[in-house]
């Protein structure tokens, strides 16, 4: 951890109980941000990203692990210092349809942190800081008084994200903000939120199951199976150069759309297997094609292969002929 | 052209909802021939799944109506054809996969016979034929056989997703018709189900009209694609023409607006605005309101297909197009 650092966790779980057991949802996650980065995590459904993003952010409490945000652990605080916290950690959700208020009107929405934290000086105040927000994210002044089911999809999303930057955070957990877009609209939401982390100095954790789109916005990612990370590095390295073995059937599965550039697809077998009580294993095992013993009695570590480049796979140098 | 399957031809198809018209499809043209695979992609709202379902005579009415053009399937026009020839056709003949494979099973109903369903409504044959033929079937699309008497719940989504396609191919249909397949699953499951799909074609020699928002997708299973806007084809013609030069500034909207995965985009160049109210559309040309190359002829006339290349059309003044006759 430097000074640099925004957001460090450390060795997080968060476990949930079911009836057939634990279900390990997110099992011992480690990792750093920079300070106006933006960490891409990656995964299919189920593998515990938009838990890791919520856990970090205390709307879910976690089993065990640390969370240290500018240096300070925030691992157990009290309930006014959550709330204090709130004002610099946000967060932008998935769907734009269930994640705001359909009775309230687009300034009440995006003005609300406003008046829980008790942030203006007076009703001009608090009216100004509100059309100032919308202008910001690009929501025409006349919508107001609009509520969200008169909006599209594109435009709910600008007020999930008015809503997030009201506080003027410096840490916001966006999960798949632009899946539930279209893809013209999405890069109008995408080039939004560049310049805002450009404007702000931001720092985004980005989660989403969409690999074009994090390539393209992260500068760190991170890959994520059964609720722990197998690889890390920096986007460029890691669409260079993969060494886990679901990494690469991952990033050979996106469907690009340059003839020149169709590549040869990994087809793995089976499906993610179930996440409760998983045994000490690597969790990939069952549908790796480079599983050997090892790797059904034992569980990786988060090792640096290359520099800056970390990867949780018994084998990863013999597969990659390092 | 005892080569075409399906043709549609100018087909129409508005809502009447709350007393206003939502002009769905207008005036939309297609063809595929026999064995070929045909992707229609276009954003929410542009009226993809509205065209599949009159191609088969499912859209709900009221309140949508189809209100001009012919349907043409092997010759005979689908939309004078009556009810009981219709239902023959529909599952046999002409099959669909839905988007989403969780609510598109009956969840009380085992999966094999669901598939066995299928076999009894088109085919004179025993029970217990029809439900070896329904094994077979799911072996063929990768499910063991003695999964027969499980219930949907019990499968996970790209397995739902193969047993819909085994209920879709079990009578060896001339035209399928799939509507975004894989757009609920996860990307490797995505690409288990697409090779399946591949591989079938290529077995079964089926025709289909893919229709998905993912211009990947189209890349990766169709020969042919046909980009929809506000309810019409905007640009039709090969992959290989459309991905190497695509000509309607919509297409080429679209193209700068996905990430490119081997070039390094600082900035993405979306398409401004969006999509106009179907209610409500523009008098011309109905992407004239985002275009940057709109002329004052695009918004007072609906341009005619061109041909600007070997299968290759485009609906657009740039090029030439023709006015429409109103």
């Amino acid at each position: 951890m430097t000074t640099d650092t925004i957001l460090a966790v450390r060795d997080l779980k968060k476990y949930f109980a079911t009836k057939s057991g634990e279900l390990h949802a997110v099992d011992g996650v480690t990792f750093d941000i920079k300070r106006g980065t933006t960490l891409g995590v990656v995964g299919e459904s189920g593998c515990g990203k938009s838990t890791l993003g919520r856990v970090i952010l205390h709307l879910l409490t976690k089993t065990s692990g640390n969370i240290f945000f500018e240096g300070e652990d925030i691992s157990e605080v009290s309930p006014k210092k959550l709330h204090e916290l709130r004002r610099y950690m946000q967060i932008i959700f998935q769907d734009p349809f269930s994640s705001i208020d359909p009775r309230q009107t687009v300034s009440e929405i995006i003005g609300e942190p406003l008046l829980v934290h008790k942030l203006y000086k007076d009703r001009e105040d608090y009216q100004k800081k509100i059309k100032s927000m919308m202008d910001t994210v690009g929501l025409a002044s006349r919508l107001e008084d609009s509520y969200p089911h008169e909006l599209d999809g594109g435009r709910r999303q600008r007020i999930g994200i008015g809503r997030a930057l009201m506080l003027d955070p410096k840490f916001i957990v966006c999960d798949e903000p632009v899946s539930a877009l279209d893809v013209s609209i999405q890069a109008q939401i995408l080039n939004l939120m560049q310049d805002l982390q450009a404007e702000r100095g931001l720092t985004y954790v980005f989660i989403t199951h969409n690999l074009s789109v994090v390539k393209h916005i992260s500068d760190d990612i991170t890959v994520m199976y059964l609720g722990v990370l197998v690889e890390k590095a920096s986007a460029k390295e890691l669409f260079k150069n993969q060494f886990h073995p679901y990494t690469k059937a991952l990033i050979s599965a996106i469907l690009g759309i340059k003839r020149e550039n169709k590549r040869k697809r990994i087809i793995l077998k089976g499906e993610i297997s179930s996440p409760i009580e998983p045994p000490d294993a690597c969790r990939f095992a069952p549908r790796c094609i480079y599983a050997k013993e090892q790797c059904f009695h034992q569980s990786p570590r988060l090792v640096e292969i290359t520099k800056d480049h970390y990867v949780a796979c018994h084998f990863a140098k013999e597969i990659s002929g390092l | 052209m005892g080569n075409k399957l399906l043709e549609i031809d100018n087909l129409s198809v508005h809502f009447t909802v709350n007393n206003q018209t939502v002009k769905a499809v207008n005036g939309l043209s297609l063809e595929i021939n026999h064995g070929e695979c045909m992707g229609l992609v276009g954003e929410t709202g542009a009226g993809k799944t509205t065209t599949a379902l009159a191609t088969i005579r499912l859209v709900p009415n009221p309140p949508g109506k189809i209100v001009g053009g012919t349907i043409k399937f092997e010759g005979e026009n689908l939309l004078e054809v009556s009810e009981k020839k219709i239902r023959a056709i529909r599952g046999n003949s002409i099959s669909m996969i839905f988007q989403d494979p969780m609510t598109s099973l009956n969840p009380i109903t085992r999966v094999g016979d669901q598939i066995m369903e299928t076999i009894l409504l088109h085919e004179k044959i025993s029970k217990v034929d029809a439900a070896v033929k329904a094994q077979r079937m799911l072996e063929l699309v990768g499910i063991p056989a003695n999964r027969y008497d499980e219930y949907p719940h019990q499968f996970s989504g790209g397995m739902k997703q193969r047993v819909m396609i085994a209920c879709a191919l079990v009578c060896n249909p001339k035209l399928l018709i799939a509507d975004e397949p894989t757009t609920a699953l996860d990307v490797t499951i995505q690409a288990q189900v697409l090779e399946l799909v591949k591989r079938l074609k290529r077995e079964f020699n089926t025709a289909m009209l893919m229709i998905t928002h993912d211009l990947g997708v189209v890349l990766d299973v169709c020969d042919k694609v046909a980009i929809m806007y506000a309810g019409s084809i905007m640009e039709r013609g090969s992959v290989d023409a459309i991905f190497d030069d695509p000509k309607h500034p919509y297409t080429q909207g679209l193209f700068k607006s996905i990430p490119d995965l081997d070039e390094e985009t600082e900035r993405l160049e979306p398409i401004p605005g969006m999509m106009p109210d179907p209610s409500n559309l523009p008098q011309g040309c109905a992407f004239s309101p985002r275009c940057p190359f709109s002329k004052e002829i695009c918004e007072t006339h609906c341009p005619n297909p061109v041909q600007v290349g070997d299968d290759h059309h485009v609906a657009c003044f740039l090029y030439g197009s023709e006015k429409e006759e109103v």
